[in-house]
């Protein structure tokens, strides 16, 4: 029995190196845990067709993806790397170090970040600078920077509730922290006369300043699992959480999103940018891919199509903000021309 | 005078002794007490855990099915006369969908409102009809009830996980829907069906079509990979450290260093796996070859100590015996030892295998918690397995994949729970005593 075991063993072993050389006939991408479902949900529709394998799409993060794929070009790498923000020039080198010159960026479309309670609890209207003074590490107080010493949230303004501030979020792993610390934190702290000053003469410890959430307890790192958040929340109506807008849409019997200076966070607000927090989402396309891999272009294409990311397109009941028309026709010619990117 | 003292001594003796005895019985009593605490406890976790896991996952075997009138009607499909295998696989089912239930509400006008109405089936309702035609091209031309699979909005309120009173929030259906639904419900024509795409199909985006069977498949196919690797190994490894080698320094630090393997986090084996198995031997990202071997590395451990242990409850009478009869060493090992020792070897690599079903952190390096549609037809193709499927679930924004979560830890616990079975049968059955 040994001996057949060890036939099989290396029967094996010779198949796997001879598959792995083998070029893949299967798209490959990685990549945002938010752009995930809307990734896999075009993936699922072009693989019904019929005329190509489902891709395979991997949720990584944003910086796991790019690492993936601007380790090179062949069939051991990735194909599409799926991004909630814009690529960075240090990862665009990095890419180009590894030979992977022409890159084709997609903009998809838009999403939101919401702070959102328990529909037991009253809905909460907040400003970007109080949601700063609530989180931050140091905030100004009589123009010096101390530890955070809000505990409640009327201490910062009264007409916020009397509830103790306490917020779940996402941990600095996560996309959706660092789209929160540019578009809420970052955009706050410039409103404050001491902060603003401090950019002028120190940008790194401003960077600090924005970028450091408390620590002591009213900020809760809760994962990356937002259907937890959304659970703990319906346990305690006090609490608050960070997340994206597409768990809002699925739950909104049981949460609601805050109103931020002016705006809630519905799915018209946000597509007109009237709702400040929200960011585009991305895909880059690895042109030297194109031709070898089956299927990359008519994966563009059916991603692109007004059937996929309109108006009322199926990425829009996955939670997806689409752009407007004129900007959804700008980047779908650029895509499907394959215009690369220039740095 | 004397005598009394001697007498109280002697009370005072006996007293204490008596005290005493009553402490220690105490302390015994409060240790019993502290012992039935702690399994009360582990019970009540394991008991909430069993609870909520079945309370949340139970409805997830059913699945709101409709009934409607469908008219496979061949110019409707785009079939013409040809009823080739390839013409009847491409046919637009989708669009007899759609006849069928606006055809259950002829009322209906208008591009929204047929929108909307057409949203309450499921997205994959047309490959019900292309199963029942590909089975049956004699269907074609007639008209037939067919129960075919609703949204997962649709689904959800008839499990009542999402409200259905009209107007309030989160009611994810429109109030017109929950009018069509209630008059389909009224006549029959809604039912909660066993859930057999569960079972059937891989991942899906949508929560009514997804399944676990790409799952089962790349979990069968990893676990057969480790058993074929790590089975052999470390049953080698055992007899040649239990039974021939020599007791030394090097052979101490290689137990040591066993030993101190079974402890590596398991995600650690995967950093190994993705530097040597995908890196250095550039293998396939997502296979469950890789998942295979990177989870045998995982339970080599187990299987190597488990085996030794299995070894040594061989009593040395046995060896003796048959090395008294002229036996060789390598024949009293294959021929007596190791046929003895096979039942807590096995036993041990069950429980191995167990431990290597339940893991996803190592999974994640080698690229297998990703989306995967279709179904793995050998180790090489992309697969994720049984616990990177709760997880990617868990995951999901959808409301009704929170059912399916909970379905997907039952029928993982229940391949857990049937390995374990195996173990404590084969024990039993071939279990001696000497």
């Amino acid at each position: 029995m040994k001996k057949t075991l060890a036939v099989a063993a290396v029967a094996l072993a010779t198949v796997a190196f001879g598959g792995a050389a083998e070029a893949r006939d299967q798209i490959r991408m990685a990549g945002s845990s938010t752009v995930y479902p809307f990734a896999t949900a075009v993936a699922e529709q072009f693989g019904k067709a019929g005329k190509f394998k489902t891709p395979v799409v991997e949720s990584t993060g944003t910086g796991g993806g790019f690492k993936l794929f601007c380790a090179g070009i062949g069939p051991d790498h990735t194909d599409i790397s799926n991004a909630s923000r814009a690529i960075k020039s240090s990862e665009f080198e990095q890419c180009v170090k590894n030979g992977v010159t022409d890159v084709v960026e997609v903009k998809i479309g838009y999403d939101g970040i919401v702070l959102a309670n328990s529909k037991k609890s009253k809905q909460m209207t907040v400003s970007r600078k109080q949601i700063f003074q609530a989180l931050a590490k140091e905030v100004p107080v009589d123009g010096k920077l101390v530890a955070n010493p809000y505990q409640t949230w009327n201490q910062i303004d009264p007409s916020l509730p009397s509830s103790k501030i306490e917020v779940l979020g996402p941990p600095p792993t996560s996309g959706t922290r660092d789209a929160f610390i540019e578009l809420v934190m970052e955009t706050a702290a410039e409103e404050f006369p001491e902060l603003k000053a401090m950019k002028k003469d120190d940008a790194k410890a401003f960077k600090k300043a924005y970028s450091s959430i408390r620590e002591d307890g009213a900020y809760v790192e809760a994962g990356e699992n937002d259907n937890l958040i959304i659970q703990k929340l319906d346990a305690n109506p006090d609490a608050f959480g960070i997340f994206g807008y597409s768990f809002l849409d699925q739950n909104s019997d049981k949460v609601q999103g805050s109103v931020v200076e002016g705006n809630s966070p519905t799915f018209e607000n946000i597509a007109a940018g009237k709702y400040p927090v929200s960011r585009p989402l991305f895909f880059y396309v690895k042109k030297a891919h194109v031709g070898t891999i089956p299927g990359i272009k008519e994966y563009v294409a059916e991603f692109t199509s007004d059937k996929a990311w309109g108006k009322t397109g199926y990425l829009a009941d996955k939670g997806l903000i689409p752009m407007s028309d004129a900007e959804r026709k700008e980047w779908a010619e650029k895509a499907n021309g394959l215009a690369t990117l220039q740095k | 005078m004397t005598e009394m003292v001697e007498k109280s001594v002697a009370r005072t003796a006996t007293d204490t002794a008596a005290a005493r005895l009553k402490r220690r019985y105490a302390a015994e009593r409060r240790f019993k007490a502290y012992g039935i605490v702690a399994i009360a406890l582990a019970l009540g976790f394991l008991a909430t855990l069993l609870i909520t896991v079945f309370s949340n996952g139970a409805t997830a075997f059913v699945q709101t099915e409709m009934r409607l009138d469908v008219t496979f009607d061949a110019s409707e499909m785009g079939l013409g006369d040809d009823r080739s295998p390839d013409a009847l696989a491409g046919a637009n089912y989708l669009a007899v969908v759609k006849n069928a239930i606006y055809a259950r509400f002829p009322e209906v006008e208008g591009r929204s409102a047929r929108r909307e109405l057409a949203a309450m089936l499921s997205n994959g309702a047309d490959i019900t009809l292309r199963d029942l035609v590909q089975d049956d091209p004699s269907v074609i031309g007639t008209t037939r009830p067919v129960w075919m699979i609703a949204s997962d909005d649709v689904d959800m309120a008839i499990k009542g996980h999402i409200p259905r009173t009209p107007g309030t929030d989160g009611a994810r259906l429109s109030d017109q829907q929950l009018g069509w639904l209630e008059a389909l419900e009224q006549s029959g024509a809604v039912e909660l069906k066993f859930n057999t795409l569960l079972f059937t199909t891989g991942d899906s985006r949508e929560p009514e079509l997804a399944g676990l069977w790409g799952a089962i498949v790349g979990s069968f196919f990893s676990l057969s990979i480790t058993l074929m690797v790590c089975f052999p190994l470390g049953v080698a490894t055992a007899v040649y450290l239990e039974e021939f080698a020599p007791k030394n320094r090097w052979t101490d630090l290689i137990e040591v260093n066993i030993n101190n393997l079974a402890a590596v986090p398991s995600v650690v084996f995967g950093l190994l796996g993705l530097a040597i198995f995908l890196n250095f031997f550039g293998m396939p990202r997502s296979a469950p070859l890789v998942g295979g071997l990177v989870l045998a590395l995982i339970s080599l451990p187990t299987i190597i100590i488990a085996g030794r242990a299995a070894l040594k409850a061989v009593p040395p009478s046995i060896r003796e015996a048959a090395m008294g009869l002229g036996a060789s060493r390598l024949q009293v090992v294959t021929d007596h030892v190791l046929p003895l020792a096979m039942p807590g070897i096995l036993t041990g690599t069950i429980l191995g295998m167990a431990h290597a079903l339940g893991e996803t952190a190592p999974l994640l390096m080698i690229g297998m918690v990703a989306f995967i549609v279709d179904i793995p037809g050998s180790p090489f193709d992309p697969a994720a397995v049984l616990p990177v499927q709760v997880y990617l679930w868990a995951d999901s924004p959808e409301r009704a994949f929170v059912e399916r979560t909970s379905a997907a830890i039952i029928v993982l616990l229940f391949f857990l729970a049937a390995m374990n079975l195996a173990a404590i049968l084969l024990r039993k059955k071939f279990e001696r005593r000497w």
